[in-house]
């Protein structure tokens, strides 16, 4: 199939055709990370802008390496760095940016729905790097690779996310995502931590992590987010790990060939043990790689069919 | 001696009771006489304005108005404010008190009197401030306010969170027979969402405020006017549950009555989706079951008001990511056509929607002049319920654009505006 987006904005918006031609893709391009000359020609002339309103390391240097592995030119833009702080609004900025005429915006920032609007006000492609609480559907799709890349298939698999549900744009993601392309999934942590109305979007929904893992295929923990909670959401970190952090002695139950997930970055001993973290079930540096993969598949089929 | 004769039009009352087709003879600005079949005689030197198929009603009252002047001019000022009022059929208008500075002082409430005595074409009303500065802390010089045009006081835009202060309001504001307006939200409740709590606003990953956080203020409230035994007016009634409670209250005896805006019994949450920012108000877009709450207690006379609640913004609040942008939207020019939807949906019949827009309005706000009488100042409105049209925001006679009905296909509006005798506003073209 043809794949004729402009932008990549959530996984709400994405077809399970479409994002299967994503991870097919990622697949084929993973190979070139591993070359010793890890570049090929492909994007060679386009030019990505990455620009980073919120703090990223991993996400922001993943789409960096992807970008340069297919020959795109990249500039970097931060917040802080930008005109963002001298008042500057985002509609001037895109409007700025337009005019430059880049192939390519990758952005993140702590409002929902920021991407959509600089969709609409720039011709470029626009891929959503995470909004707010609303979506981060690279990531999404890198878990989605992942977890692929190990079981097989997605469809009929069994999803456990865990941990601050609310406040993360990960799990809004992978919860649309993996429903799309048949898995089922359950969310579980603190009630304070579920959102309302989730389960309208196809999940199942826990207070008890334990039963979330009992069946699960996959565990995928979650950070909780700081800088996003305001209030009460919980009482102390030490509770949080004893009830909803995953242990070892939680994971007694689980399926021997579980993999455990996480998107970074790790919280340690709080929502995720160190030895879990680090145990054979964990699959969290591949997620990393395979991070790269699909975000030279993003840029490749964006920019690189004809135009 | 001027004379005006409205010919032909079916005449609406609540007040005085009438419904059908009737004359009515204005002389020097007032009504001479209704349905006066001498008045008509064939007269060289009245104006005739033929209103056959048309409605008459007394002329429609919003209560609840943000004229933006002074201080934010660049939103609405009194003058743009009262035109697009009196295209959108209103007579009079109350404008609420959080302007810079804040209409908390005789000196601030005479500014907006001057100024729209020169400048408006329809009556202007101010609303006072609750507390000073908007802040919260301690009351507005209630006597002072009333005694230089204030009908009302309310801290409009913030609720009164210390609840002893809405109390001494509430006392001290009967002593001077004042209205206490209540905007109610718990702001703690509320925090910091920026939309209805629920499905659309986690899948949009936006913030959240549950509909508790209007109906506990509600609650808490009625309380008061229970315990002080003040009038109370509930605004921009957006939930079911406070709906209840007001049908309870009233139910009870007490001296409450309610008001929603179009906007609660047009929409829901939905019309969030895509980040639309002009769906962006406060109390926000609820849920479906709020919105069939808010019909049904329109229906039942649980909501005695329809008021417009018009908040009016620039692009430069609006054109801005949904967490940055301001609360609120214009409702001047589209609230009687959309409340015209009501009569479509079966929930009421027209005199019933009249006196919600009009003749309750004025006692509740104890007005003089009410309804269509012979001696009252001809302020009238006449409406044509089977225009067709289609919303162009463009056409506003308001300065701020920001309305999520722009494209809307409507049916009924107004017509004629009439204030004092003056047309303040006609779509007829004029000779």
């Amino acid at each position: 199939m043809q794949f004729v987006k402009k932008d990549i904005l959530d996984m709400e918006s994405l077809s399970s055709e479409e994002i299967s031609v994503i991870l097919d893709t990622a697949e084929t391009l993973k190979e070139i990370s591993t070359r010793p000359i890890k570049k090929v020609p492909t994007l060679r002339g386009k030019t990505v802008i990455h620009f980073f309103y919120e703090p990223s390391t991993r996400t922001k240097t993943s789409f960096d390496i992807a970008a340069k592995r297919l020959s795109a030119d990249t500039v970097s833009l931060s917040g802080t760095a930008s005109s963002l702080l001298k008042g500057e609004t985002l509609v001037d900025t895109a409007k700025n940016l337009q005019a430059m005429n880049p192939d390519a915006i990758v952005i993140r920032h702590p409002a929902a729905g920021a991407p959509h609007m600089l969709a609409r006000l720039v011709k470029a492609s626009i891929i959503n790097a995470g909004d707010g609480m609303h979506a981060h559907p690279t990531q999404a799709l890198l878990d989605m690779m992942t977890v692929r890349e190990r079981k097989g298939r997605l469809d009929g698999l069994k999803i456990a996310i865990i941990g601050d549900i609310a406040h993360s744009r990960v799990a809004r993601s992978n919860l649309i995502g993996f429903t799309k392309m048949g898995a089922k999934v359950t969310l579980a942590g603190p009630p304070t931590m579920i959102p309302m109305g989730i389960e309208a979007l196809g999940a199942d929904v826990r207070y008890d992590i334990s039963s979330a893992i009992g069946d699960a295929d996959v565990v995928m923990v979650l950070r909780i987010q700081k800088e996003r909670i305001q209030g009460f959401a919980f009482p102390s970190e030490r509770e949080y790990a004893q009830y909803y952090g995953l242990t070892r002695e939680k994971l007694a139950g689980a399926k021997k060939d579980i993999l455990i997930m996480h998107p970074g970055p790790i919280n340690r001993g709080v929502e995720i043990a160190p030895e879990v973290a680090e145990g054979p079930y964990s699959v969290i540096l591949e997620q990393v790689a395979n991070g790269v993969a699909v975000r030279m598949a993003l840029l490749y089929l964006l920019l690189g069919g004809p135009r | 001696m001027k004379r005006i004769l409205i010919s032909g039009g079916r005449v609406i009352d609540p007040e005085t009771g009438i419904d059908g087709v009737a004359s009515i003879v204005i002389e020097d600005g007032k009504i001479a006489s209704i349905d006066d079949p001498e008045a008509q005689r064939p007269d060289r030197e009245a104006e005739i304005i033929d209103a056959s198929g048309k409605i008459v009603t007394p002329g429609l009252i919003d209560m609840h108005v943000h004229l933006r002047e002074p201080g934010h001019e660049y939103k609405e000022t009194i003058e743009t404010g009262c035109r697009a009022a009196a295209h959108g059929g209103f007579t009079a208008i109350c404008c609420m008190p959080n302007t810079e500075p804040v209409n908390d002082n005789q000196s601030v409430t005479d500014y907006i009197l001057r100024k729209a005595m020169k400048n408006a074409t329809v009556r202007v009303y101010p609303i006072g401030a609750i507390s000073r500065g908007l802040r919260g802390k301690g009351l507005a010089d209630f006597g002072e306010l009333k005694a230089a045009g204030a009908v009302a006081v309310s801290d409009d835009g913030n609720p009164v969170m210390n609840a002893e202060l809405m109390r001494r309001a509430l006392e001290y504001a009967k002593g001077f027979g004042l209205l206490v307006v209540a905007h109610c939200e718990d702001r703690n409740l509320a925090a910091i969402g920026v939309m209805n709590e629920g499905l659309t606003a986690t899948r949009l990953g936006l913030r959240g405020m549950p509909s508790a956080e209007e109906f506990v203020m509600v609650g808490r409230d009625i309380a008061l006017c229970e315990l002080t035994g003040a009038r109370l007016h509930i605004a921009h009634v957006s939930t079911e549950g406070s709906v209840h409670l007001i049908q309870d209250a009233k139910a009870r005896g007490l001296p409450v009555t309610a008001e929603t805006a179009p906007h609660y019994f047009s929409l829901t949450e939905e019309a969030v989706l895509g980040y639309n920012t002009h769906a962006k108000v406060h109390p926000p877009l609820r849920g479906d079951r709020d919105r069939n709450a808010i019909r049904q207690g329109l229906s039942d006379g649980t909501i005695d008001v329809i008021a417009s609640d018009h908040a009016p913004h620039s692009a430069i609040e609006k054109d801005v990511e949904f967490d940055r942008a301001a609360n609120g939207m214009i409702g001047l020019e589209t609230a009687l056509p959309l409340s015209l939807q009501l009569l479509e949906l079966g929930l009421m019949d027209l005199k019933d929607l009249i006196a919600k827009m009009s003749t309750r309005v004025a006692r509740i706000l104890n007005l003089p002049h009410i309804g269509l009488k012979v001696g009252n100042p001809a302020d009238l409105t006449i409406i044509d319920l089977d225009r067709e049209f289609t919303v162009d925001a463009e056409t506003f006679q308001s300065k701020s654009r920001n309305t999520p009905f722009n494209g809307w296909r409507l049916k009924g509006k107004a017509v004629l505006t009439m204030v004092g005798g003056k047309i303040a506003f006609s779509d007829a073209p004029q000779p």
